[in-house]
């Protein structure tokens, strides 16, 4: 099907886009990479009045490495992420879970920003920005403001934005030097929507005993779903098949709430959860390990 | 209804062209109905296919996620641009109709463009990278046994320096 007709604004800046976006009333709204709004305009899912295209505002689109970690334009490309030697090196768990996102062509059109702000349970970037603790900044006429991922993320495709406002830059802290990171999810075919998924983000001692812990989900709720309490499980105890399957279980069963869907039902997605997050962490730990070797701190 | 066309300018295979588009109108229909290059199939129109594959300013993406009006001062690359002339063929057309990787070729202009520049950087691939590569392109009736043959004989070919057949 073809989207209905709407008008459109092409802005260079982010004050004429925020002043458009003003201007245009309730069903305005920003365009990113497109790769979920067009999808459910042409199905008259989405029939906005407006369409702010951001695609033209050169500020958004950076990768930016500072003294408190590394800091990201909105409109960043999937594919900049997966590419960019920096995001390898200082946030290697967002690294690795890029690949994840549809495919290659998407990646070329969508962005950091467009996919937090669609909040899709089972997208992969709001996982990843809650469990690396993204703060993220907010735009306005009125000014501007930060707010935790664990603030921004509020449910179903919802999100802390108020109508006028704007995602602009996304921070990520530094990666701690005893961290590792894992990310790992089950599709039935390379690109399809994962059935399920997992980030696991571990800091462990010399012993690989683990002193913090992570665990967030996708397609588990009505969001990125954080298992605190496993991830409590966890921490001051060493990391191997013993804990990992403790917190396993104490995630699957009671921390998600997977809805099931037409390839899965909930109680196979709750087993999923369980294998994978296991496979996680024991990943990340491992990973953590080894920079504990190399950064020659290691006693064994 | 107020009059909301806008004007764009794009580049078409090195062709410059000038067009006044309601800014609904999709790229992949702009390239089939007003500049009547209809090489690039329409199949799923959400992204999911890969039949409507061009390169925009280099890259690989989905026509239909696209509106024309966006893709104003680009340069867009389509299957009708590939050959080096009207009676040539690419290297990767020419193994597609070697092996025998297309039957009825609706999804081979999106693989084409998907794969060419993917093909410049990964000159040397293995059978299971090309099937990742693909994997954002569905093929309904050949399978995608002859379409991975067809893109190793084109790599091979491309290595020895061939850029065009007659």
């Amino acid at each position: 099907m073809k989207p209905p007709p709407f008008e459109y604004f092409a802005p260079d800046s982010v004050d004429e886009a925020l002043g458009a976006i003003q201007r245009g009333g309730p069903d305005a709204k920003f365009l990113a990479g497109g790769q979920s709004l067009v999808p459910a305009m042409n199905f008259r899912i989405a029939q906005p009045t407006l369409l702010v295209d951001l695609n033209r505002i050169r500020d958004l689109d950076f990768i930016r490495s500072a003294d408190d970690g590394l800091r990201f334009g909105a409109m960043t490309r999937q594919h900049s992420l997966e590419t960019d030697p920096q995001v390898a090196k200082q946030a290697p768990l967002l690294a690795e879970a890029v690949p994840f996102i549809a495919h290659p062509q998407i990646r070329n059109r969508g962005t950091f920003g467009g996919s937090l702000v669609h909040a899709d349970p089972a997208s992969e970037l709001p996982v990843v920005a809650l469990a690396l603790q993204a703060r993220m900044r907010l735009a306005a006429g009125g000014g501007e403001r930060w707010i935790s991922a664990e603030d921004f993320f509020q449910g179903m495709f919802t999100t802390a934005l108020a109508p006028d406002e704007m995602l602009v830059e996304i921070a990520l802290p530094p990666w701690p030097a005893d961290a590792g990171g894992a990310f790992v999810e089950f599709s039935r075919r390379s690109g399809d929507y994962a059935l399920m998924g997992v980030a696991a983000v571990l800091r462990v001692d010399g012993d690989r005993a683990c002193t913090e812990a992570r665990l967030v989900f996708l397609n588990a709720g009505d969001g990125p779903v954080a298992a605190p309490e496993a991830a409590a499980m966890l921490v001051g105890r060493p990391v191997d098949e013993m804990s990992a399957g403790d917190a396993a279980d104490h995630a699957a069963e009671k921390e998600i709430d997977p809805m099931g869907n037409l390839h899965a039902t909930p109680a196979f997605q709750r087993h999923l959860a369980r294998v994978l997050v296991r496979r996680a962490i024991l990943t990340a730990a491992a990973r953590a390990s080894d920079r504990h070797g190399s950064n020659g701190r290691r006693d064994d | 209804m107020t009059d909301n066309r806008k004007s764009i300018s794009v580049t078409v295979n090195g062709k410059a062209y000038a067009s006044i588009v309601e800014p609904r109108l999709l790229l992949s229909d702009y390239l089939r109905h007003e500049l009547g290059l209809t090489g690039t199939h329409v199949g799923c129109e959400h992204g999911v296919c890969g039949a409507c594959t061009v390169q925009l300013d280099g890259q690989p993406v989905r026509s239909c996620l696209i509106f024309a009006v966006q893709a104003d001062g680009a340069e867009i690359r389509t299957v009708e641009g590939i050959a080096p002339g009207p009676e040539a063929l690419h290297p990767l057309q020419e193994a597609f109709w070697t092996t025998h990787a297309l039957q009825c070729g609706f999804c081979t202009p999106g693989i084409l463009m998907t794969l060419l520049p993917w093909l410049e950087e990964h000159p040397d691939p293995t059978a299971d990278e090309v099937r990742h590569a693909l994997s954002g392109n569905l093929c309904r009736c050949t399978g995608y046994q002859h379409i991975v043959e067809a893109v190793l004989a084109a790599a091979d070919r491309m290595r020895a320096g061939a850029t065009a057949t007659r």
